[in-house]
């Protein structure tokens, strides 16, 4: 197996009676982008401490490059790591930063002077090397912290929520920065966040963690427009999660309105019908056409640019948000306008309650 | 909200007066009025030359420092891994070694220095253990002499080094060293390149700190040291008390207030939390 694979196997982690960490396998392709995306508490950060051996997993197995390491101490791991706050040491210059993990391992100091050289070239920070930590910036120490991570040029980087401590606009930069470096270096990245804004932009595969457990695992496309439950279906952006049960004639929905979806069915005779508000419809309408669309009354209308957003009251307490793109000539609806909202069975899905 | 310049100075002035009444107006009043009795200025300088110069004195200066030194080094021997131990542990465990640290230091310092003396004598515990286990022949001598000096002095000074190693390694962030431990460093090299370099100011600080004290100490080495442990605050006492020569003790008190304050500028500029890294 490749210097760059991973696999977690029923790995399991209690704190008391608490279990943080339930259960969990997964297996990471050499090369692949890997993020571990969820709700504070959702055991993500467990899961990256396991698998970096900071943390011991009370069952299952941690194989890096396909060897067992569940019980090798951190340091024998030979892995990158980006931590939360980046944990630069402010004792060191860039330098002596980016150097600390050739350093420890003895390596002769004309081979670290190059390879310190190389990272710092690689994450743009050439000419920084006499700086120390506090006279830089933000992005600057994150880019320090990347340049650590990579100087040994280990087959695998795990990064700790590395730019929940930037603002966003410096943020959506080092996601491209991130994604291109790993790419170029083919570097196996465990990334841990939980923006899954950040999730969707720079992963190959998504896992999304509820209780210690996976939710769902899959490309990001695949988990946003296809999710197993309402959970990843809430937390993956914004969703419409309508109330539906099982009748005679198929599935319906508030005010028995007809319902067809492309995918899932109801396991009991209750559920909900997932459906993002960007491919809802809206047009000018009073009364529903055939299945798969709902009259009903805007409530407000959020004006956003590049979309309008709106709540439609479709019935009693059953409320539907619909983005709809302000493209040429789109004419707006106002609030108190009555409206229909169409949808096509592949886009929506079918969920337990 | 930042308080205001005179809100500070208001709130700074009971214990301004308290100090300047009791203790800056009173050395002031001591140090110029015997130094006034010497007459003029070049009879002073005259004078401070002799007294400084003399062999009493000045071997006395010299045994103050050394003293100061072994007692302060051997403090930071004893005191790292004490401190170490109460940054890492929580609970009842860091209750149990601080108490241990802080409660001696409820009792006078008379009353520990003549504890010490009962252990230390030649029929004390010590003596007792060493001869019963047959490590010596006859008593060793641990009291009226140079040992016995350092060693009742690094007991008293040892909870200010303590406590000022454990403010610095209480601050350090223990991710840095979990970063260190990710990165491949051992728990030697932990130790050599990440812990100690941000523990440096807090050794530099708690040096400083102990060495200003010890080079005034006066009760220990009284009663535990022999007749070649004179030390400065000795010298001063017994020229007031003994040989009356205020003057000559006035010169001495400059010399130690002089070195007292010099290390305690070095030592503020240590202890600011802005300067704690390098």
């Amino acid at each position: 197996m490749a210097a760059g694979a991973v696999a977690l196997e029923g790995v399991t982690k209690r704190y008391g009676a608490e279990t943080v960490v339930a259960d969990v396998s997964l297996a990471i392709a050499p090369g692949e982008f890997f993020t571990l995306l969820g709700p504070s508490g959702s055991g993500k950060t467990t899961t990256l401490s396991i698998l970096a051996g900071f943390v011991t997993a009370d069952a299952g197995r941690v194989l890096l490059g396909g060897q067992d390491m569940t019980q090798v101490p951190p340091r024998g791991r030979g892995l990158g790591m980006v931590f939360q706050n980046y944990a630069i040491f402010p004792h060191l210059d860039v330098a002596g930063n980016v150097a600390f993990p050739l350093a420890v391992k003895r390596v002769p100091k004309a081979e670290i002077a190059t390879r310190v050289a190389e990272a710092l070239a690689l994450v743009k920070l050439t000419g920084f090397e006499g700086r120390y930590p506090r006279q830089l910036s933000g992005g600057q120490q994150q880019r320090v912290a990347l340049a650590r991570a990579i100087v040994a040029r280990p087959g695998i980087v795990l990064m700790d929520e590395p730019l929940g401590a930037l603002d966003k606009n410096l943020r959506y930069h080092m996601q491209v920065e991130i994604k291109e470096i790993s790419r170029r270096l083919g570097t196996t990245v465990i990334y841990v966040t939980h923006d899954q804004e950040e999730a969707l932009t720079m992963s190959d595969r998504i896992a999304i963690m509820e209780h210690g457990r996976i939710a769902q695992m899959g490309p990001p496309r695949e988990v946003y427009e296809r999710p197993d439950n309402a959970f990843v279906a809430a937390f993956l952006g914004e969703a419409n999660l309508l109330p539906a049960r099982r009748d005679g004639t198929g599935v319906a929905g508030p005010g028995g309105a007809r319902l067809e979806a492309g995918a899932g069915t109801l396991p009991g005779a209750e559920g909900l019908l997932f459906i993002r508000p960007e491919k809802l419809g809206i047009a000018p309408g009073t009364a529903a056409e055939g299945p798969n669309s709902l009259a009903g009354r805007v409530r407000h209308a959020s004006f956003l640019g590049n979309t309008v957003r709106y709540a439609v009251e479709v019935a009693e307490g059953a409320v539907l948000v619909c983005d709809a793109p302000n493209g040429a000539g789109t004419v707006l609806h106002a609030a108190g306008d009555s409206v229909l909202l169409r949808w096509r069975a592949e886009d929506c899905r079918l969920l337990a309650g | 909200m930042p308080l205001t310049l005179r809100a500070t100075l208001l709130l700074l002035l009971p214990a301004l007066l308290l100090l300047s009444g009791l203790f800056l107006l009173p050395i002031g009043w001591f140090l110029t009025a015997s130094i006034a009795e010497l007459g003029t200025w070049p009879e002073i300088l005259e004078e401070a030359e002799a007294v400084l110069l003399s062999g009493a004195v000045g071997r006395s200066l010299l045994t103050t420092g050394w003293i100061g030194l072994v007692v302060t080094l051997l403090t930071l021997l004893l005191g790292y891994p004490v401190s170490y131990a109460l940054s890492r542990v929580r609970g009842a465990a860091f209750t149990a070694i601080l108490l241990c640290i802080v409660l001696p230091y409820f009792t006078s310092t008379i009353v520990r220095t003549y504890a010490w003396m009962v252990l230390l004598g030649r029929n004390g515990l010590i003596n007792q253990i060493l001869l019963g286990l047959g490590l010596v022949a006859e008593p060793v001598n641990l009291l009226y002499n140079r040992t016995g000096v350092i060693i009742g002095m690094t007991y008293v000074l040892l909870p200010y080094m303590v406590l000022t190693l454990y403010a610095a390694m209480k601050a350090v962030d223990q991710r840095l060293l979990q970063a260190a431990e990710g990165m491949g460093a051992s728990p030697g090299q932990i130790f050599l390149r990440v812990f100690m370099p941000l523990t440096l100011h807090g050794v530099v600080a708690g040096l400083l700190i102990t060495f200003i004290l010890a080079i005034g100490f006066f009760v220990t080495p009284a009663l535990m040291g022999g007749p070649g442990d004179v030390m400065v605050a000795m010298l001063i006492e017994r020229e007031v008390e003994i040989t009356q020569n205020w003057p000559s003790a006035a010169l001495m008190t400059i010399v130690l207030l002089a070195v007292t304050l010099s290390l305690y500028a070095v030592y503020s500029r240590f202890a600011e939390p802005g300067e704690a890294v390098r």
